[in-house]
């Protein structure tokens, strides 16, 4: 596994290819959109699906921790697919991220999804983290900033090669802020194409679509939408 | 001979009719109690035929409640015969009630219905299995004598038709002693239709009327080598319309749909009214075209499959197929749609895109003069639909599996189910049968002390019932016109979008449109823009060349007498290919090696149709990667797979080795993303994955989960799980089309021929120039497209290349396995 480096506000941090940002500086690790026990949300709703989802995020999780041997595991929000969702893992799961939260310090930004903190979890909740010129927050604040890693739209991007089309989740950056893919084994993914992402990406930039083995590195064209279009505009391209 | 009471002799009487022998056949049959299976053509006064015993009876004694219940699998057709009911129930004054009932029937309506149900309901088989689901079917269907399933041909080996089997075999139970009226097109698979309609159904047969008139139009100048649009025949269409009053210019695709369409109107100087129909466009636009086609208005649709079945457009009188015929049933089924009568000959006209075509087109031809009807046999009942129909029955009351079981054994698609099958469907539908004991708590069924299945909650009786159904669309997007209120024109595929970039422009809805963005669901468009548009296909629009169809093109090779007849430059071609090469023979397999560049080319003429190749594409290059050959590529048409590889192919027997069907087929499957596709409709009818949710639209993202991920999953922790083992089934009988490509390599055996040339044959052209032009995606190499994506964005300076780390060899990324085009040169 490749990791591809970055340099944000003057920080080189690394993507990887499982859909992690690694700071080897701060040996800090981030993950977003997590979405544990969306199964069973699903399940809730009568739709049951397998239900070895988080057991699936778990593993990646505990895998990168592994080889990343972070001090500090940043989760963007989102972690939780719902506010009860922590009382719902399996017993065999929560033992093991009560095991990895002795390893390494988790830090849970708080997303939609998951609006408190999670109780009986390790670590600690947070609106949002700053560490050094970088803030980490759920979902990107519009307008200009400076070093903002974020989660919540979950980007994904499709590339066309010879009529056939790959799609997979993405990291999408401008060099001011970068967005990171949902890493959860149910989660889906939002076109980055969308107004409500690439509004967020007004010079255009970069995005990396995650591989099986490394990131595939593609241009972000600018986006010549406004992030809230007005009713009837958005029509001269 | 059934008897017509008085009243409804004078009725004929009165309109110089005489009631013809097949519908006073039926009649009889119904008297004495039997079940029927009416085989007849078109035009042939089927439907009269179904109803006259229901009319008969009412006539005699009139009842209160259902007495008949019609079902075919257009909404239309219902609408259609509710229409010509009314004549003899109002002008013989007959007291009874005839109603249609479908999804979008009123609430109100259907309230009406459960109080005083009609004496006649005409619906579908989904509006059939919503009734059936209710808590007052036992009431509702007690008083039914009498179910005529219409267009049975086209429902007996689908899942709509598996369905209405499982419904079938409810309302035997609620009500004993029902008959069944089936009636059907002309099949090559008659005996299997009976046992669908009812096993001890009495077959009544109507001869056929005056034969088909079916000519040829060939392009003016050069005969194309390859190509399927048929879009330089355009003039001669044009033509042929304006000779007729009205035409129905089938096509096989709706991307060729599209461009027809274009490529008509570029030339339409009289501006004569042509019109287009496919199943993405929206439905208000679809029925407007078949309201026009019903006033005379239109002098000409172009139409897919959409127009196959439906009801009877009178005024139609000519019918063209533009592209391969595919089969000698369907090519009938078109053909029928003009001239609606028995007595006057349909006309229709065939349009070849290209030389294979031609020689199709010849075969379909002759196919039809001697009633050679194809077609597969109708496969076993699908799993995911007995899934559906399980927690259907529990929506209406408890039931014990052992009598359940016992009742869905009598619909013949599931009449070789085994008990243990059954088992794990009910248990997948009880509380998701996974190994992992997870859904205690959210469970949909319970057993209570007596052993009986009962429904968990009304929430999930009200998710099934509006989730009942078995069409399964591809994810798609709403196309709109930009701006607030703009109008809908359809649906296009997702992959498709993915191509798009805003400015792009494509064409769509017989439209030119440009891209301007996408926003969640819906693609937003304006009118006109310029450049090369780009047209969107779809996954699954293409039918294979049925095996009947190839035989006989493989008959016509073989018979240089018969060439005299075909146009010019196909005899040459024919002429030329026994001089340069030789002709696959009746049951050989014929290979051609060439040289051409620095690769090695292998053409296999196997005729099993597009998919078995595609499949067997795959089977072949992986063991030439392990026999050291080092294939690079393949491309799989109708008629033949054509590999490239990069040394000379050589132990032709091993490489067509039946054991290919083992181990290796296993490990492609599992990563084929046909699997995924299937798994998808899979998930989506047998209840795991919900396409509608109460009262909300707008959350359905956050609470549905896709299939690929939930695919992944269950594959990695519970490969054995039902669902798996139905998705492989239905990709085995489908896209993958395994039992063809088993078919062939047992009857290839020690026949494969090799024939080793210094050039391409003139045969083998017409695959050569299919490669690169394949737009159907990769098996199993998205790392590799991703990675050549990757490549080019570098070489043009739009992407860094990844860092360069030297490391260990095997953590370096190789793309593994040749994809289908050219993946390396």
């Amino acid at each position: 596994m490749t990791a591809a480096p970055i340099h944000l506000a003057g920080e080189r941090l690394q993507l990887d290819p499982a859909g992690a940002l690694h700071w080897p500086a701060q040996r800090l690790l981030v993950v977003a959109d997590l979405h544990f026990e969306k199964g069973t949300a699903a399940a809730a709703r009568g739709q049951l699906v397998p239900p070895w989802d988080t057991r699936e995020t778990l593993a990646i999780l505990a895998g990168l921790i592994r080889k990343y041997g972070p001090r500090t595991v940043v989760a963007l929000g989102d972690s939780f697919h719902d506010a009860r969702g922590a009382a719902r893992l399996q017993e065999r799961d929560q033992a093991q991220l009560l095991a990895l939260g002795r390893e390494t310090r988790f830090l849970w930004v708080l997303g939609n999804h998951d609006p408190t903190a999670p109780e009986g979890l390790p670590g600690e909740a947070v609106a949002e983290h700053r560490q050094g010129p970088l803030t980490f927050r759920h979902e990107a604040t519009p307008g200009r900033v400076m070093g903002e890693l974020s989660g919540h739209f979950h980007p994904k991007a499709s590339v066309a090669v010879r009529g056939a089309m790959v799609t997979r989740p993405c990291f999408v950056t401008d060099g001011y802020r970068i967005m990171l893919p949902a890493i959860g084994a149910y989660t889906g993914g939002l076109d980055a194409r969308d107004p409500a992402i690439a509004g967020l990406f007004p010079r255009g930039g970069r995005m990396f679509l995650v591989g099986r083995e490394r990131l595939y590195s593609f241009p972000f064209a600018a986006s010549r939408v406004r992030a809230q279009p007005l009713p009837g505009e958005g029509l001269r391209i | 001979m059934g008897t017509l009471p008085e009243l409804f002799l004078r009725w004929f009487d009165g309109r110089s009719w005489a009631p013809r022998p097949h519908q006073l056949a039926v009649l009889e049959a119904a008297q004495a109690g039997q079940s029927v299976l009416l085989i007849a053509p078109t035009g042939g006064g089927k439907t009269l035929a179904g109803f006259l015993p229901t009319l008969v009876e009412l006539a005699d004694a009139p009842q209160e409640g259902l007495h008949t219940l019609y079902v075919s699998p257009l909404k239309a057709l219902s609408a259609d015969v509710a229409r010509n009911l009314t004549a003899p129930v109002s002008e013989m004054g007959l007291a009874l009630s005839v109603e249609t009932r479908s999804g979008d029937t009123t609430q109100e309506k259907r309230r009406k219905q459960k109080e005083q149900p009609p004496n006649i309901l005409l619906t579908t088989p989904e509006s059939l299995a919503v009734l059936i689901s209710q808590p007052e079917a036992a009431a509702f269907f007690a008083t039914l004598r009498r179910v005529v399933i219409d267009e049975a041909h086209a429902l007996a080996g689908t899942k709509r038709g598996d369905q209405l089997a499982l419904g079938l075999a409810r309302l035997a139970v609620l009500a004993p002693g029902l008959q069944r009226i089936g009636l059907s097109a002309t099949v090559a698979h008659r005996e299997a239709i009976r046992a669908y309609v009812a096993p001890d159904a009495r077959i009544i047969e109507m001869a056929g009327g005056a034969p088909p008139e079916i000519g040829m139009i060939l392009p003016q100048g050069r005969l194309p080598w390859s190509g399927h649009m048929g879009l330089f025949s355009a003039p001669d269409i044009l033509q042929a319309i304006s000779a007729a009053r009205m035409t129905i210019v089938f096509v096989n695709t709706r991307a060729q749909a599209e461009l027809m369409f274009q490529e008509l109107w570029r030339l339409n100087a009289k501006t004569l009214p042509i019109a287009i129909h496919h199943g993405s466009l929206e439905m208000a636009q679809r029925l407007r075209v078949e309201a026009a086609m019903s006033a005379g208005s239109l002098r000409a649709v172009v139409a897919t499959s959409s127009l196959d079945l439906g009801i009877d457009w009178g005024g139609v009188d000519q019918v063209l197929q533009v592209g391969a015929p595919k089969g000698v049933s369907r090519l009938l089924q078109r053909v029928g749609r003009a001239n609606h009568r028995m007595d006057e000959a349909s006309r229709a006209i065939l349009v070849p895109a290209n030389r294979f075509e031609v020689l199709e087109c010849e075969a379909a031809i002759a196919g039809v003069a001697a009633s050679e009807l194809d077609g597969d046999a109708p496969r076993p009942g699908g799993l995911d639909v007995l899934a559906q129909h399980i927690l259907g029955c529990a929506c209406a009351a408890p039931f014990h599996p052992d009598a359940l079981y016992g009742e869905i054994v009598q619909a013949a698609p599931y009449a070789g189910l085994s008990r243990a099958d059954f088992d794990a469907t009910l248990e997948f539908v009880e509380n998701g049968g996974y190994a992992l004991q997870a859904y205690d708590q959210y469970r949909k069924l319970f057993r209570d002390s007596e052993g009986m299945m009962n429904i968990r909650s009304e929430q999930v009786r009200r998710l099934h019932r509006m989730n009942i159904g078995t069409i399964v669309e591809a994810p798609t997007l709403k196309v709109r016109y930009a701006g607030r209120g703009g109008g809908a024109l359809g649906e296009i595929e997702e992959y498709f979008v993915g191509m798009l970039v805003p400015g792009d422009t494509f064409i769509f809805a017989g439209r030119l449109l440009r891209f301007v963005r996408l926003r969640e669901t819906t693609v937003e468009v304006i009118d006109g823009g310029s450049g090369e548009p780009k047209v969107p296909a779809y996954a699954g629009g293409r039918m294979p060349l049925t095996t009947n169809l190839a035989a006989r093109v493989r008959a016509l090779l073989n018979t240089p007498a018969l060439w005299q007849d075909f146009p010019e430059p196909v005899r040459e071609w024919l002429d030329l290919q026994l001089t340069r090469s030789v002709m696959p023979g009746r049951d050989d397999l014929l290979v051609e090696i060439f040289p051409r560049g620095d690769r090695w080319y292998l053409v296999a003429y196997c005729f099993e149709g597009r998919n078995a190749h595609q499949t067997l594409g795959m089977l072949v290059t992986r063991r030439m990667e392990r026999m050291g050959l080092q294939p690079l590529g393949f491309v799989a048409t109708d008629y033949v797979l054509g590999v490239w590889s990069a040394v000379e192919p050589r132990d032709l027997d091993l490489l067509f080795e039946q054991d290919m069907l083992g181990e290796d087929l296993e490990a492609w499957m599992d990563e084929s993303s046909m699997l995924k596709r299937t798994f998808r409709n899979v998930a989506v009818i047998a209840g795991l994955i919900a396409r509608h949710y109460p009262g909300q639209d707008k959350n359905r993202r956050q609470v549905t989960v896709n299939s690929d991920l939930i695919f992944e999953v269950l594959r990695k922790h519970q490969p054995g799980h039902i669902l798996l083992r139905a998705t492989r089934e239905d990709a085995a009988r489908g896209l993958i089309d395994l039992g063809r490509i088993a078919e062939m390599l047992g009857r290839v055996k020690g026949r494969v021929r090799p024939q080793r040339l210094s050039r391409v044959s003139p045969l083998a052209v017409p695959v050569l120039l299919e490669i690169g032009r394949e737009n159907v995606r990769t098996e199993g190499s998205d790392e590799a497209l991703l990675e050549e994506a990757a490549l080019i964005a570098e070489a043009t300076g739009a992407a860094e290349p990844p860092p360069f780390r030297p490391q260990r060899l095997q953590t370096t990324y190789r793309p593994k396995k040749p994809a289908q085009g050219s993946l390396f040169g």
